[in-house]
């Protein structure tokens, strides 16, 4: 407990990008091992929450033990040198409680994450920090303090000088977070202007100068744009900008990087680090663990409005004491999940070999598709399909061989824009094809291509062993049942007056009576309760519209689904169930599939190859472990080094049970 | 540019058009109307016939109608026998005055109205949506009426008709505003509500604005956008609702020209107004662009 403050502070250099730090334990844990015991017996849910609330355990009622180390690191330590420090916090709207009795702290220059999916009230409890838990909310605390000022007797007046000048706040999608029809120069300004905090003349220049330092290129030209006019992740930095235009001690971001490109989350993330390092605290609001591994010193999980576990960082991700937490950390897919569900960690089915082994590196007729004949030879070896064709001439393409579906030499313009450009892939039977790019790099309009609703201007596709694309849209309608698609977003896609039942039963070209049965067959098989068939899409949550989604897909027994971002829009323990379930009716009907993603380690998780795109070109294609594990081109070597991982070392001793319980449930 | 330019001349020639048809499908005869209180005989009618051309094919009269309008002549009046464009002329201000004023009530009462009840209690929503129905659903006449028997006939505060000084102006102003001001200011309403939730203004109370300035500063802005997709709307309300209440107040100006000219079958004034009303639509419908895209940066791209 001797460690100093700058010891103890970032597990990441703040220079370097704040991804994958992995804390080599022994190396700095031991420190901190020490309170882990202690830890544990808070985590357990409902006695910590009592514990906690029994007047003098601690200061503070025993934070977790970095705000102890970072406490102990200044003089005084105690209630005064939390930032902000709230005891007990509830929070309702009209009567449904959404924050249950969180208690939590922010020392300065501390980065606290609150972790959870949602609904768990992270947002909530954030905003309440700054009185923005919005209106005709009920806000209680036993002790709620804010800048060293008791915010429980706060009026609107005490609230706004605090906001902006004390903590900024840093929300999710800068497209809408910053006023769409103003500048942004105009919109950091303003923060200048409320609280005065430099003379009227000088506000010009300051703006420039905190766009500069948030790495905006060309202030003079950015700060007369709007956020429209700027990329994804300019425009968050535009709002890092404003949100420290102030010079704030406190930086509260809520999701700061949900919705970014992962090369762009990478650079949002090291900025918030450079702030860090720059002596701001940082509360941090995300459902991803990983990032939040990636910055936080200390980790708060939350669930239905009340933490169950609180913690240093690299215990609570490495060795979790609460169940819902090791559920979580479980449920993101990666490349060690592979072949398991990632539900409970129990193995996946065997996907069934294809009927007849693929022929050796594609048939002559398709040469013109390398090199994705060779990867998908390699795939279909990977899946324990024993190759006898392997260097023996296969004499002619047999039944089983012949790709479901192949894109050759694909290329597709709109307007002087070439959005896919030179694409082939094959995709054999029973196989999952991954594509993975960020957004622009052309997945969708490849996935529309392959489902010939966009006609290629070069190359052509074709389904089965026959033609696809060019065809008129009468020849193709016969074959429109064997390829389907699973979109990222089911309640755009459904017409939201009609019942799932209905939904489900529209592709099926059967009989009334047995219609009705296969779809209830279908739900069955999906997971679903029978009477969901009667639910209309908004009655449903997220994960349930997917699974209607996918019944839907799977009733005309296809023979290749294309899944278009199918798991981007849910928390990542609905992603769980659905990936499994994904994998799981994968493995009993041999389906093939084409899953686009932009999350490397879901693709990572499921499929067999990977195609990655980059404007509007396959820059890397092969197997999918060898891809992510030894990345030829730099694109892909940027991707994966981008990817923000949890850190990878495990515990000894002292945390055991918790580790050997995770561990027996990853295997 | 030019395809503006195109479109609204395609809006004058279908209004001279649509109005030059139904003037012609109305009962009743034009000479009957020419003759008037004079002396009528056989000879007279055919003189009458033959100096305005009456005898010609209709399609004849209609394209020299039209020819002459490219020339800037809007004819002569069946009934006064004086040039139109004189009869406009000098009836043209006080139906500006007034539309005007009535817009800028409509417009200041409705952003008041909005401005001060967005995000507010319940009651006092509730009391300005009642207040803004009875306005838009109250035929206008209506509205007049009350008002003059309230103001004029009972505290005498406003003269009951003429339109003699600024205070004549007030309650006709009024009479028309009203409405607009019901409209605009659910309008307005509704799209500032909608603004203050969105993310945008999360991120600007936490800079530590107060609400009016965040009404002021951003929101305001959005709920534009709807509005003056109104003021097209309104634009027809105010040239509508002129008619009747300078009727109703007895004021001189251009609706009291549209009614003696439509009652008295007064094809040529008639004619001119509507032609009138449609240039400033099609003025203002341009304008309204000009607004739209100065207001909302993201419809320039």
């Amino acid at each position: 407990m001797t460690t100093t403050h700058d010891q103890d502070l970032p597990p990441t250099p703040p220079d370097d990008p704040p991804i994958a730090h992995a804390p080599a334990p022994g190396t700095e844990d031991p420190g901190r091992s020490e309170p882990g015991t202690g830890d544990l017996g808070r985590s357990v849910p409902g006695t910590g929450d009592l514990g906690r609330s029994v007047p003098g355990t601690g200061d503070l009622g025993g934070f977790g033990p970095g705000a102890a180390d970072l406490r102990a690191g200044g003089p005084g330590g105690g209630d005064g040198r939390a930032l902000v420090a709230v005891e007990d916090l509830w929070v309702g709207f009209g009567g449904v409680e959404v924050v249950r009795g969180v208690s939590l702290s922010v020392a300065p220059g501390e980065c606290v994450a609150i972790v959870g999916e949602s609904g768990s009230g992270k947002s909530v409890t954030a905003r309440t920090l700054l009185g923005l838990a919005g209106p005709g909310a009920d806000v209680r605390a036993s002790a709620f303090t804010v800048a060293g000022q008791d915010a429980l007797g706060f009026g609107p007046r005490e609230w706004r000088a605090l906001r902006g000048r004390f903590a900024g706040l840093v929300l999710q999608d800068a497209l809408v977070s910053l006023d769409p029809l103003r500048t942004v120069g105009a919109e950091i300004a303003e923060v200048l202007a409320v609280h005065d905090v430099v003379p009227r003349a000088w506000r010009g220049s300051r703006v420039l100068e905190l766009l500069e330092s948030v790495g905006v290129p060309e202030p003079e030209v950015r700060a007369r744009q709007r956020p429209h006019e700027l990329s994804g992740g300019l425009r968050q930095r535009v709002l890092i900008a404003s949100a420290i235009a102030a010079e704030p001690e406190l930086i509260i971001a809520d999701e700061p990087t949900t919705a970014l490109d992962v090369t762009v989350q990478a650079q949002v993330l090291r900025l918030l680090a450079e702030r860090r390092a720059a002596g701001s605290a940082l509360l941090l609001i995300s459902h991803d663990l990983a990032v939040v591994g990636s910055i936080a010193d200390r980790v708060l999980v939350m669930r239905e409005g009340r933490v169950v576990e609180e913690g240093p960082a690299p215990d609570v991700l490495v060795a979790p004491a609460h169940a819902y937490t090791r559920a979580l950390l479980a449920a993101v897919p990666s490349a060690a999940s592979r072949g398991t569900r990632l539900t409970d960690g129990t193995p996946l089915p065997r996907r069934p070999a294809p009927p007849e082994p693929p022929s050796s590196p594609a048939t002559p007729a398709r040469a013109g598709v390398q090199p994705s004949g060779l990867a998908g030879d390699r795939a279909a070896r990977s899946y324990g399909a024993a190759a006898p064709g392997k260097g023996v001439e296969a004499p002619g393409p047999g039944v089983g061989a012949v790709p479901v579906l192949v894109g050759a030499g694909l290329g597709r313009s709109y307007g002087s824009r070439r959005v896919v450009d030179d694409v082939s892939f094959v995709l054999h039977r029973g196989e999952t094809l991954g594509v993975v790019g960020e957004s622009g790099s052309g997945k969708t309009t490849l996935a529309r291509l392959a489902l010939a609703l966009l006609e290629p201007d070069q190359g052509r596709v074709s389904l089965l062993g026959g033609p696809w694309s060019g065809l008129r849209e009468r020849e193709r309608r016969p074959r429109r049942p064997r390829i389907q698609l699973i979109s990222q977003n089911p309640l755009d896609s459904f017409d939201p007056r009609h019942t799932a039942g209905r939904l489900i039963a529209e592709p099926l070209r059967l009989p009334g009576r047995e219609r009705r049965a296969r779809v209830l067959d279908l739900l069955a098989r999906v997971g679903l309760p029978p009477d969901m068939a009667a639910r209309h899409p908004r009655e449903l949550s997220g994960g349930q519209r997917q699974r209607i989604a996918i019944a839907r897909a799977l009733g005309p027994r296809p023979d290749v689904l294309v899944a278009d971002e199918p798991v981007s829009a849910l928390d990542v323990s609905v992603q769980a169930q659905v990936l499994d379930l994904l994998a799981e009716l994968q493995a009993e009907y041999g389906t093939a599939m084409v899953f686009i993603s932009h999350d490397l380690g879901v693709v990572h998780h499921l499929a067999d190859r990977v195609l990655v795109m980059k404007d509007g070109r396959v820059v890397e294609e092969g197997d999918v472990a060898e891809v992510f594990a030894r990345p030829r081109h730099p694109y892909t070597r940027e991707l994966v080094a981008a990817v923000p991982r949890l850190p990878a070392g495990r515990p000894a001793g002292s945390r055991g049970t918790a580790a050997e319980q995770r561990v027996g449930a990853g295997t | 540019m030019i395809r503006r330019l195109g479109a609204g001349l395609a809006v004058l020639w279908a209004a001279a058009t649509a109005s030059y048809l139904a003037l012609l499908l109305a009962p009743g005869d034009t000479v009957d109307v020419l003759v008037g209180e004079g002396p009528d005989t056989p000879q007279i009618r055919a003189a009458i016939v033959r100096e305005w051309g009456l005898d010609r094919p209709g399609i004849v009269q209609y394209l020299a109608y039209l020819w002459r309008l490219l020339h800037g002549d809007l004819g002569r009046s069946y009934q006064s026998q004086r040039g139109v464009g004189e009869i406009l002329a000098t009836q043209v201000g006080p139906t500006v005055q007034l539309t005007l004023a009535a817009a800028a009530a409509g417009v200041t009462l409705a952003g008041l109205i909005a401005v001060v009840t967005a995000g507010r209690g319940r009651a006092a929503r509730a009391a300005v949506s009642a207040a803004e129905l009875v306005a838009v659903s109250v035929p206008p006449f209506l509205i007049g009426i009350v008002l003059l028997a309230v103001f004029s006939f009972t505290l005498g505060w406003f003269p009951v008709s003429g339109a003699a000084g600024p205070a004549a102006l007030v309650l006709p102003a009024l009479t028309l505003g009203l409405p607009i001001a019901g409209v605009l200011g659910q309008v307005l309403r509704g799209g500032l509500e909608r603004a203050l939730e969105q993310p945008f203004a999360l991120t600007a109370r936490a800079r530590g604005l107060t609400e009016r300035a965040l009404v002021t500063r951003h929101a305001l802005r959005h709920a534009l956008i709807p509005a003056v997709t109104l003021a097209g709307w309104f634009t027809g309300s105010l040239l509508g609702g002129a008619v009747i209440t300078e009727v109703l107040f007895g004021r001189p100006g251009l609706g009291r020209v549209a009614v003696d000219a439509v009652t008295g079958r007064d094809m040529p004034v008639v004619m001119a107004v509507v032609l009138l009303s449609a240039c400033v639509y099609v003025v203002i419908s341009t304008l309204l662009d000009l607004a739209y895209r100065a207001i909302d940066p993201q419809t320039r791209s």
